[in-house]
C-alpha cells in the first residue's frame, strides 16, 4: 500500500476554527464539514485509497479561490484541488489535514470565439461540453480522454490528458492556449491567451500536467478545430500480437498518421464483445482499430493502403466501416473496455505506461508471464499508435493480500516500461499511485531539479501533498544521496531519460 | 563554429562531466553558444562564451518510432538531411533567420538553439512549435547539476513538463546537452494557393475562412507583395481534392496563383523566416489573436510587414522603433524586438516585460535552475518584479 501524508495533529485540532474561517470567505453552505458529506470527496477513480479531508470548500469565483488560498497560506494549511474526481492515479485524494478546493461550480463557458478559433471556459466545464458548445458550427475540441463526459477541462490541464485521438491531434498541452491560475500564495496570474506561444518562459506549458502541485487553474482557453469531413475505421484481426505490432509499425513507416490506432488483446476483446455485442472477431489474439479522418479523398486513399498493409502482415479479418453507425460500433467495444473488464472481476487496476512502439510484442509477452507468476488475470488495451499501454489487472480486494499482489504486479509492469525505454505514465498522471516509482525512472538530480520547480511555486510544499514526488525525497540542502535503483536492467544500452 | 564577434574568451567543455565541473566552478557569467546564429537576439550579454560544439551528432534515430535524439549543438542542416533520407521532417518547420538578421559570419542554426528559442515556421499554426515536439533532454543547471527530463516517447506525463519550460528559455535556465524530438512523415506533395488581397483586413478574412474549412490548411500567411497564401499538404489525390474544395469555399476569382512542391517550399521557407523584412534595421515579432492582426498592424504603422499563422504572427519592420509604443498598441499578445542594433537592445526590454506577479514566478524559476544567475544574465530582461507595471 502507498502511504498517505502524515497529518499535522495541530491542524486536525483546529478543524472547527478553520471551517468557521472558510465560512467567512464563501457562503456558509459551500463549506462541507459533516462526515457523511465529506465521504463524497474521500477518493477519486483510484478507489483503493480513501481519506476524508478537514473540510471541502466550493468556491464560486476566482476571487474566492484567491481568498481561500491566501488564508490557507497564512495559516499553513494544505490544499488539495479537485475537479470531477476522475483521476485514475489518485491525484484528487485528500490529505487528512487538507482543505479540498472543489471546482465544480466553475461550470460556465465564458466565450466562444470562432474568429480566433478558441473557447474560453471555466475550469469545471466538462471536456465534452466544450465540443458540444461548438458542434453547430462544425468545430470541436480535439483531446478526448475516455472519461470526457465527466472529466473537467481544469482536470485535463492538471493531468495533460490524452485520448484515443492524440496520435494525430496532440495532448491537452498541444491544444491549450492559456490559463488563469491562482498560485499557492493566493495570487491570480494568467499564462498565455488567445495567441500562440509565450513571449517569455512557457509557464503555461509547465502548468499543464503539473497535477495540482503548483496552483489551481480557474479558467482555460483552448483552441478548437474544424471537424474532419469524414472519419472511417478499420477493424483488423491478427492471430498474434507480433503481427498486429508489425502492422502498426508498417502503417507508421508508410507515413500514415491515423486519427487513432488502438489495439486490444484476446481477454480484452472477449470482455468487450460480451459487454457490447458489436461483432468483434473472437478467434484472434489481437484486434486493431485504425481510424482515418480528413477529407473524403484522403480517407478513401488511406483505407486502401492500410488494408493492403494489414493483408501483408497476415491479418485474418479486416472490416471497413461503411456507415457512421458502424464506425461508432467498432469504437463501442474499445470505449467500453474498462467497464467490460470490470464485469469479469470485483476490482481492477488500470495501468498506464508508455513504451517505444517496437517493444510491444516483448512487453506483452512479459506481462503474460507476470500474470502467470502472480496468478492474476490481465487484459490489455493499448493506444498502439503512440505506445501507451493500459494493462487492466484483475483482482478481488476482499481476498486478503490480493490488492498488494495486484499493486506489485502493476509496479513490475511499469518498471518494465521504463526498462525498455519508456515511461511510468502516458496520460493518467503519477498522482499517489505511481509516486514511489518515480525514483525508478528518475535519478536523484532529476528529482532535485523538479523539486526546485515545485518550491518556486509552493515554497511550503502545501499543495496536493503526497502526490507525484516521493515523500522520502531529500531536498537540495540535504545533499545528493543517490537513491536510484541499482538493479541491473534489460536494454541497458538504450538512452534513458 | 562561433561567430567572429567574440570579445571574451571561449570555454569549451569536452563532455558532460567537464561541463558540470565548469558550471560548478567558473566564477563569472556564461553565454551558452552552439551555432551562434541567434546571438544577436535579446539583450546583449556580458559573459564568457560557453562553446557547446562538443555536444553534436545524432545519437539515436528510429524512423519507425518517429523520434530522434541528438547533441544540442548538432546543426539543423545535418538533422534535416538525415530525416529527408527517411522521408521524414521536423513538423514545426524551424526557420533559419540568417537572411533576416544579417548576422556576422557564424554557423547555422542547431537543434538545441532552435529549441532554446522555441522557434517555429509557418506550420506553427497546424503543427505546433518546437515546444510541441520537444520530448526530452539532458542538461546541466546553472549550479552544475546534471539532470534529465521528459523521455523518448510522445505520451509522457511523468513529472513536470520541463521540456516546455526549457523551450524558449534562451539558455537562461540550464545548458542543454542532448535533446530528443518527435519527427513526422514528410508529405508526398504540397500546393500553395495565393489569393490577391488588397490589405490586411481582406487577407485575414480570406485566411480565417480557409481555416474554417475542413481542408487541413497547414499554413496561412499574408505577404503584402503576393497575397493571402494557404498551404495544403499530403497525398497527391488528397491535395488535389482539398485545393479544389478550398478554391470553392473561397469563391476565389481568376487571379488565384497556385505554386507546387519546390516552389511552394521555397515560398514558405522565405515567409516563415521573415526574410522579406531583412532590409529593415529593426524587426518586431508579435503574437496576437489572429483576428486582431489588421487593427494591430494599422496601429503600429510598420514600414513593412507580413502576417503568418493565419494573422496570429505579425512581423513588423522599421528603420527605428519605439518598442514600448508598439507594445502599448497590442491589446492582447506579446511583442519581441527580434532584430535591432546593439545599442537599442541594450536600452530597452527586448522580450515582453511580464506582469509583476508572473515576473516574480519567472524570477523564482530562474533562481531554481541558476541560483547564482550566471547563465545569459539579463538576456531575457531583468527577472524580478517590474515596479512600473
Amino acid at each position: 500500500m502507498i502511504s498517505l501524508p502524515v497529518p499535522d495533529p495541530q491542524l486536525l485540532a483546529r478543524r472547527d476554527e478553520i471551517v468557521a474561517a472558510l465560512r467567512r470567505i464563501v457562503a456558509p453552505e459551500r463549506v462541507i464539514d459533516e462526515p457523511i458529506r465529506l465521504a463524497a470527496y474521500e477518493t477519486d477513480a483510484l478507489t483503493a485509497y480513501r481519506q476524508k479531508p478537514l473540510a471541502v470548500v466550493l468556491p464560486d469565483t476566482t476571487a474566492e479561490v484567491a481568498a481561500i488560498l491566501r488564508y490557507a497560506s497564512a495559516e499553513g494549511i494544505r490544499i488539495v484541488p479537485r475537479g470531477a474526481g476522475t483521476s485514475l492515479s489518485g491525484g484528487a485524494i485528500p490529505a487528512a489535514d487538507s482543505i479540498v478546493v472543489a471546482m465544480g461550480r466553475f461550470n460556465r463557458i465564458l466565450e466562444i470565439d470562432y474568429a480566433n478559433r478558441c473557447v474560453v471556459a471555466q475550469c469545471g466545464v466538462t471536456n465534452l461540453a466544450i465540443s458540444h458548445a461548438v458542434a453547430d458550427r462544425g468545430f470541436y475540441y480535439a483531446p478526448d480522454p475516455s472519461s470526457q463526459i465527466a472529466c473537467t477541462i481544469g482536470g485535463n490541464v492538471a493531468e495533460n490528458s490524452g485520448g484515443v485521438h492524440c496520435l494525430k491531434y496532440g495532448l491537452t498541452t498541444n491544444n491549450v492556449l492559456g490559463v488563469e491560475m491562482v498560485t499557492p500564495e493566493g495570487e491570480i496570474v494568467r499564462f498565455g491567451g488567445r495567441y500562440l506561444d509565450s513571449g517569455h518562459y512557457d509557464l503555461l506549458g509547465l502548468t499543464v500536467g503539473s497535477e495540482g502541485l503548483i496552483g489551481i487553474v480557474t479558467e482555460v482557453t483552448v483552441r478548437i478545430l474544424k471537424r474532419p469531413e469524414t472519419a472511417r475505421a478499420l477493424l483488423i484481426g491478427f492471430l498474434s500480437v507480433e503481427e498486429a505490432g508489425a502492422c502498426v509499425a508498417r502503417i507508421i513507416a508508410e507515413g500514415i498518421v491515423p486519427a487513432g490506432m488502438e489495439m486490444m488483446d484476446r481477454p480484452a476483446i472477449h470482455a468487450a464483445e460480451a459487454f457490447v455485442n458489436v461483432g468483434y472477431p473472437l478467434d484472434v489474439e489481437a484486434l486493431l482499430i485504425v481510424e482515418l479522418d480528413g477529407p473524403g479523398a484522403e480517407v478513401d486513399l488511406l483505407l486502401g493502403r492500410v488494408q493492403r498493409l494489414a493483408e501483408e502482415e497476415g491479418a485474418t479479418s479486416c472490416r471497413v466501416s461503411t456507415s457512421e453507425a458502424e464506425r461508432l460500433a467498432f469504437w463501442a467495444g474499445r470505449k467500453a473496455a474498462f467497464p467490460a473488464v470490470g464485469r469479469l472481476s470485483p476490482d481492477y487496476f488500470c495501468m498506464d505506461g508508455t513504451i517505444p512502439r517496437g517493444q510491444l510484442p516483448h512487453v506483452l509477452a512479459e506481462i503474460g508471464k507476470m500474470s502467470q507468476r502472480y496468478g492474476l488475470r490481465v487484459a490489455n488495451v493499448f493506444h498502439a499508435g503512440d505506445g501507451n499501454l493500459h494493462p487492466l489487472i484483475l483482482y478481488d480486494a476482499n481476498v486478503p493480500g490480493e490488492l498488494e499482489k495486484a499493486e506489485a504486479f502493476g509496479n513490475e509492469i511499469l518498471k518494465l516500461c521504463v526498462d525498455v525505454g519508456g515511461v511510468l505514465t502516458g496520460e493518467h498522471g503519477v498522482g499517489l499511485e505511481k509516486r514511489d516509482l518515480m525514483t525508478y525512472q528518475f535519478d536523484e538530480p532529476d528529482l532535485e531539479i523538479q523539486h526546485r520547480v515545485k518550491r518556486a511555486f509552493d515554497p511550503a510544499l502545501r499543495f496536493n501533498p503526497g502526490k507525484v514526488y516521493p515523500a522520502l525525497h531529500r531536498c537540495a540542502e540535504l545533499g545528493r544521496e543517490h537513491v536510484h535503483s541499482a538493479a541491473p536492467r534489460r536494454f541497458a544500452d538504450l538512452p534513458r531519460f | 563554429m562561433i561567430g567572429a564577434d567574440i570579445e571574451r574568451r571561449a570555454l569549451k567543455p569536452r563532455d558532460r562531466a567537464d561541463l558540470e565541473e565548469l558550471l560548478r566552478t567558473h566564477p563569472g557569467a556564461l553565454e551558452p553558444v552552439a551555432g551562434g546564429s541567434k546571438r544577436s537576439i535579446g539583450v546583449p550579454v556580458d559573459a564568457d562564451v560557453l562553446d557547446l560544439s562538443a555536444f553534436a551528432g545524432i545519437s539515436a534515430y528510429e524512423p519507425a518510432e518517429l523520434v530522434l535524439t541528438a547533441g544540442a549543438a548538432t546543426p539543423l542542416a545535418t538533422i534535416e538531411a538525415e530525416l529527408a533520407r527517411h522521408r521524414q521532417r521536423l513538423a514545426f518547420e524551424p526557420p533559419d533567420y540568417g537572411l533576416l538578421l544579417g548576422a556576422a559570419p557564424c554557423g547555422g542554426p542547431t537543434l538545441g538553439g532552435v529549441i532554446a528559442a522555441n522557434l517555429a515556421g509557418s506550420r506553427r499554426l497546424s503543427a505546433g512549435a518546437a515546444r510541441d515536439h520537444f520530448l526530452g533532454f539532458e542538461a546541466v543547471s546553472g549550479d552544475g547539476v546534471g539532470f534529465k527530463a521528459g523521455g523518448r516517447v510522445v505520451k509522457n506525463v511523468t513529472g513536470y513538463d520541463l521540456p516546455k519550460l526549457l523551450a524558449g528559455s534562451w539558455g537562461t535556465l540550464a545548458v542543454l546537452t542532448t535533446v530528443t524530438v518527435r519527427v513526422a512523415p514528410a508529405p508526398e506533395t504540397e500546393t500553395t494557393v495565393i489569393v490577391p488581397a488588397r490589405d490586411a483586413n481582406a487577407a485575414v478574412a480570406i485566411l480565417t475562412r480557409a481555416l474554417a474549412t475542413p481542408h487541413d490548411v497547414s499554413a496561412a500567411a499574408y505577404v503584402p507583395q503576393r497575397g493571402a497564401a494557404m498551404r495544403v499538404e499530403g497525398y497527391g489525390e488528397s491535395v488535389a481534392a482539398r485545393v479544389g474544395g478550398l478554391l470553392n469555399a473561397l469563391d476565389a476569382g481568376v487571379d488565384v496563383e497556385l505554386i507546387r512542391d519546390a516552389e511552394s517550399r521555397a515560398f514558405w521557407a522565405t515567409t516563415g523566416s521573415a526574410a522579406e523584412l531583412s532590409a529593415s534595421r529593426c524587426v518586431v515579432r508579435i503574437s496576437v489573436p489572429p483576428a486582431s492582426a489588421p487593427k494591430v498592424v494599422a496601429a503600429i504603422e510598420p514600414d513593412r510587414y507580413l502576417l503568418d499563422w493565419g494573422g496570429g504572427l505579425i512581423w513588423a519592420g522599421y528603420d527605428d522603433v519605439a518598442i514600448e509604443r508598439v507594445r502599448a498598441a497590442i491589446p492582447e499578445g506579446h511583442a519581441t524586438l527580434w532584430k535591432a542594433p546593439r545599442a537599442l537592445r541594450e536600452s530597452v526590454e527586448v522580450f515582453p516585460p511580464l506582469p509583476a506577479k508572473v515576473a516574480e514566478l519567472a524570477a523564482r524559476l530562474k533562481a531554481a535552475f541558476d541560483p547564482a544567475g550566471r547563465l545569459n544574465p539579463g538576456r531575457m530582461g531583468r527577472l524580478g518584479p517590474h515596479p512600473e507595471i
